[in-house]
């Protein structure tokens, strides 16, 4: 199957994605002994993952030692509204710790107790103070142990490399196909397994806290292999962007803030978050300031402060001050640190947030409020996989990390995607490692779906008389934005899947100038295509689905309902076209259901 | 609305030229955002590399009106309308295309760093490290890989021939954080002397005073480091600063 046309490379297991659940699937893997290849867009140490500030959630019990998995796991279902994975959010509660202390001893240096060990911080719907940091830029450290515990590993990283579609031999994975960013050659990695972990879909909304390369490419990639995704409804939109000026819209504001004492006030300087405590977190919430102030030092006497109610609850908060006309100048809310903490101890724990305001906005935030509003952040839903294995629905594939479905429900915590990509990226690497070392009969790959995938990645360049990728793209964003957001419903939900249809056809039509060298015309117009099938995946799920439930908030059906309550969405690609159907969520057993029922 | 000329470097590695581009930036825009407008609207070939836009990831270095910086940092407020703004990729390492530069000569350099070696736990299998001693290591890890102050650093820029066996101040700050990490027990030694030749440094600090996360390179990590290649013919000094995380005074 040799062809002069593209460049061959072999591994038993090929990791898509160098982010934090890259780097420990690729490390796991090769402690295992098999030989990898880990496949980025970027540069390595750029991936989203180095982006991560607040910090990673473990149940150390350095700061409450009254902290341990079965309350890091409570609170995960909880705010997820029971509709996670539970044994993926089991696994993830009790192996976030060894995980932690796993990256201190390959070097990460998080913040310190006084004696001496990991420091944790307070972070929304943690009943404790449980986020190991590193001031405001956890996942910096994070990724940079990683890289350099990594690259004396013996793995082999393929960096500025886009993979484009997989291939199978029959009903399992045999490879996959890509090109190089900088000059633009078609590469074929022929591999026994994949682990794909490739991050989110952000970029499909135009308020956003992701960068260029969240096109939603691993879950298409997993989507057009016959792999099934779940939960694709459930987008977080985090409560504290940017809004500030234009240009910096939706760059993310660190939950930590709250986390360290910063109240959210509308224009009248009221501490709205006490008027929008929900039903379901009454018992653990304060429901007056001197309370929530005293929480801060006495946890054991005190209830939370609704300023770290879960993501979804303070996010759709901030949208009703909003609209009532309560909001700021720029159309946001303020966050307020500066009133409660000195100037010393706001610059030493948010040092990247002082730096952010102070160079894009022109704000110190140590003397001002900031101005926040809603970003689109993350998405909940993924590739639908085995809790323990990390396995797909299709032999050979893998998925962990943000790419990944069902750990974090309906909406996930603050800081339980950095532990979830540490737990869950050593079991990909693990699995796909032994599965790789268990393959039977040869690896092979078929030279025709190469050689078209090959042909497809370059028409775009060869076409004449279609449109600009940018526009395309901008349409997009400005579709899923307005109509699949924070707040949806039914006719919008439908308007945006016709203009989907749209923009597909569009799409087809896309034109780049310029040749192949690092053209990011090119690389925009090819992101398209995982892009629309995402942005499609996320507006049929969130028609289907006709309640109001974390992420996913239908002002057509505002309650959350018990029957969809046992359901998750399906998507799954069936002879060329989507299917969708309702499926059961595990059972969860017995004794962690009782720790729901031992109290409020 | 201010529009500016934005004169940018346009080519490759047979040729290449600078081009003016005429582009509108509302208030608190960056450089990026205006070269992300040209890209969408002039020039969507136009080779940039980026990743956060809030100076977290260290993609989109280049050398704005001559002077290295992070683009996502820098608004477009410090320019003056009249004069056209000069874009050109940072020029210490091989042009790819555009702004886009062949920086793999920062990852090759990271790979010959002695990694960290651990001294055994405490009973309890875990390690206790106190705030104090890891300041200055926190200072270190900060860095982003911009590799600007690879690209400033006149050791690498002016002399080809030097890349073989110097490694450059971000290489420094690497090697010296893990000289003082509290577990670590590792002699890097000759590491530093002879790959990554700290000799040829000769305290310019230029590579400080471009540094966007202000890391203060050479006084606390080049300096330290050349002392202590001075000192390693005393072990008792150099264990006694090892264990303590000091960088200067011995107690
Ligand atoms: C600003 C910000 C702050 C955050 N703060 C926190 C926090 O404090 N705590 C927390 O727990 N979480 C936080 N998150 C969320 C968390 O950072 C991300 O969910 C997490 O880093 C995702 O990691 P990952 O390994 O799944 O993917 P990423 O780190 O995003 O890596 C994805 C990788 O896949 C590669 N890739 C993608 N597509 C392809 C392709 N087609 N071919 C080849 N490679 C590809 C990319 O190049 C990249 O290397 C934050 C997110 C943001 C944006
Ligand atoms: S101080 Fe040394 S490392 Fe820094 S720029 Fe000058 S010569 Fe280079
Ligand atoms: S030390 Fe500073 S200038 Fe050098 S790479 Fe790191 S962040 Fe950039
Ligand atoms: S884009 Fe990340 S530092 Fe500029």
């Amino acid at each position: 199957m040799a062809n002069a046309d593209y460049e061959t490379h072999e591994h038993d297991v090929i990791v898509i994605g160098a982010g934090g659940a890259g780097l420990r699937a690729a490390i796991e893997a090769a402690a295992q002994g098999v030989s990898v290849g880990l496949v980025c867009k970027s540069l390595l140490g750029k991936a989203h993952t180095v982006m991560a500030e607040g910090g990673i959630a473990a149940a150390l019990g350095n700061v409450w030692p009254e902290d341990n998995w079965q309350v890091h796991f409570r609170d995960t279902m909880r705010g997820g509204k029971m509709l996670n994975n539970w044994r993926m959010a089991q696994l993830h509660a009790q192996e976030a710790p060894e995980r932690v202390l796993e990256l201190e001893r390959w070097g990460a240096l998080f913040d310190r107790t006084k004696d001496g060990r990991i420091l944790q911080r307070d972070f929304g719907g943690h009943r404790y103070a449980r986020l190991a940091h590193v001031g405001d830029r956890t996942g910096l450290e994070m990724i940079r142990t990683l890289q350099y515990h990594g690259i004396h590993q013996g793995i082999d990283v393929y960096m500025e490399c886009t993979i484009a579609r997989l291939l199978k031999d029959g009903e399992r994975v045999s490879g996959a196909v890509g090109y190089w960013r900088p000059h633009g050659k078609v590469v074929l990695f022929k591999a026994k397994a994949i682990v794909l972990a490739t991050g989110g879909i952000g970029k499909a909304w135009k308020i956003t806290s992701n960068s260029w390369e969240y096109t939603g490419d691993g879950h298409a990639l997993a989507l057009w292999a016959g792999a099934d995704l779940i939960d694709m409804e459930f987008v977080q939109f985090h409560p504290t962007g940017m809004v500030w000026p234009p240009s910096v819209r939706g760059i993310l504001v660190t939950e930590g803030v709250r986390g360290d004492g910063g109240m959210l006030k509308n224009n009248q300087g009221e501490r709205f978050m006490f008027n929008y405590i929900p039903e379901f977190f009454k018992g653990e919430t304060a429901d007056n300031e001197e309370e929530a102030d005293r929480w801060y030092d006495d946890k054991r006497n005190n209830r939370r402060t609704p300023d770290l109610l879960p993501r979804d609850e303070v996010a759709r908060a901030i949208n009703a001050e909003m609209k009532a006309g309560r909001g700021s100048p720029h159309g946001g809310v303020y966050l307020d640190i500066a009133s409660r903490r000195t100037a010393d101890y706001i610059r030493k724990r948010l040092p990247s947030m002082y730096h952010q305001f102070k160079e894009l906005a022109g704000v110190d935030i140590t003397k001002e409020p900031m101005e926040v509003g809603p970003t689109c952040h993350y998405v909940m839903g993924g590739v639908r996989v085995d809790a323990d294995s990390t396995a797909a629905t299709v032999p050979g594939l893998f998925a962990a990390g943000e790419v990944a479905g069902g750990m974090h429900g309906s909406n996930r915590l603050g800081g339980n995607s950095l532990s979830d990509l540490l737990v869950f990226g050593r079991r990909a690497g693990l699995h796909a490692a032994l599965y790789a070392k268990d393959f039977g009969g040869a690896l092979t790959v078929d030279a025709g779906q190469v050689d078209a995938v090959a042909r497809e990645l370059v028409e775009p360049l060869a076409r004449v008389g279609g449109e600009n990728p940018y526009a395309i793209q901008a349409d997009l964003q400005e579709t899923m934005q307005s109509l699949v957001g924070l707040i949806r419903t039914e006719r919008e939900l439908e308007e945006a899947l016709r203009k989907l249809e749209a923009l597909k056809a569009r799409a087809k039509r896309v034109r780049v100038e310029g040749g192949r060298t690092y053209n990011p015309g090119w690389h925009t117009a090819l992101d398209l295509r995982s892009l629309l099938a995402v942005a499609e995946c996320c507006a049929l799920a969130a028609l289907e689905r006709k309640e109001s439930r974390g992420g996913h908030t239908r002002d057509d059906h505002p309650y959350t309902d018990d029957q969809w309550g046992k359901v998750n969405v399906v998507l799954r690609l069936k002879n060329g076209t989507l299917q969708l159907s309702r499926e059961p969520l595990p059972e969860m057993p017995g004794e962690l259901r009782a720790l729901f029922q031992e109290r409020k | 609305m201010p529009t500016f000329t934005m004169r940018i470097f346009r080519g490759d590695t047979a040729r290449g030229e600078f081009r003016d581009y005429r582009v509108e930036a509302e208030e608190g825009m960056v450089v990026l955002d205006v070269i992300h407008r040209v890209q969408a609207t002039q020039a969507p070939d136009l080779a940039v590399r980026w990743n956060c836009k809030a100076g977290k990831c260290g993609s989109c270095s280049a050398e704005v009106d001559g002077r290295p910086r992070l683009m996502c940092m820098t608004r477009m407020e410090l320019f003056s309308e009249r004069e056209p703004v000069t874009v050109a990729p940072i020029r210490a390492f091989p042009l790819i295309r555009d702004l886009v530069t062949d920086v793999s000569f920062n990852f090759e350099k990271a790979k010959t760093i002695p990694p960290l070696r651990l001294k055994p736990p405490e009973p309890d299998g875990t390690y206790r490290m106190m705030q104090e001693d890891i300041d200055r290591i926190q200072e270190f890890h900060k860095c982003i890989e911009c590799f600007l102050c690879q690209d400033v650093c006149h050791v690498i820029r002016d002399h080809e021939e030097n890349k073989r066996a110097f490694a450059g101040p971000r290489v420094f700050i690497k090697v010296a954080s893990l000289e003082m990490h509290p577990l670590d027990t590792r002699d890097r030694t000759e590491f530093v002397r002879a790959t990554a030749s700290v000799g040829l440094c000769n305290i310019t600090k230029c590579c400080t005073e471009v540094c966007p996360e202000g890391i203060h390179i050479t006084d606390n990590a080049i300096i330290p480091l050349k002392e202590r290649m001075a000192d390693s013919f005393d072990p008792i000094v150099w264990l006694l600063r090892k264990f303590r995380g000091q960088t200067t005074q011995p107690a």
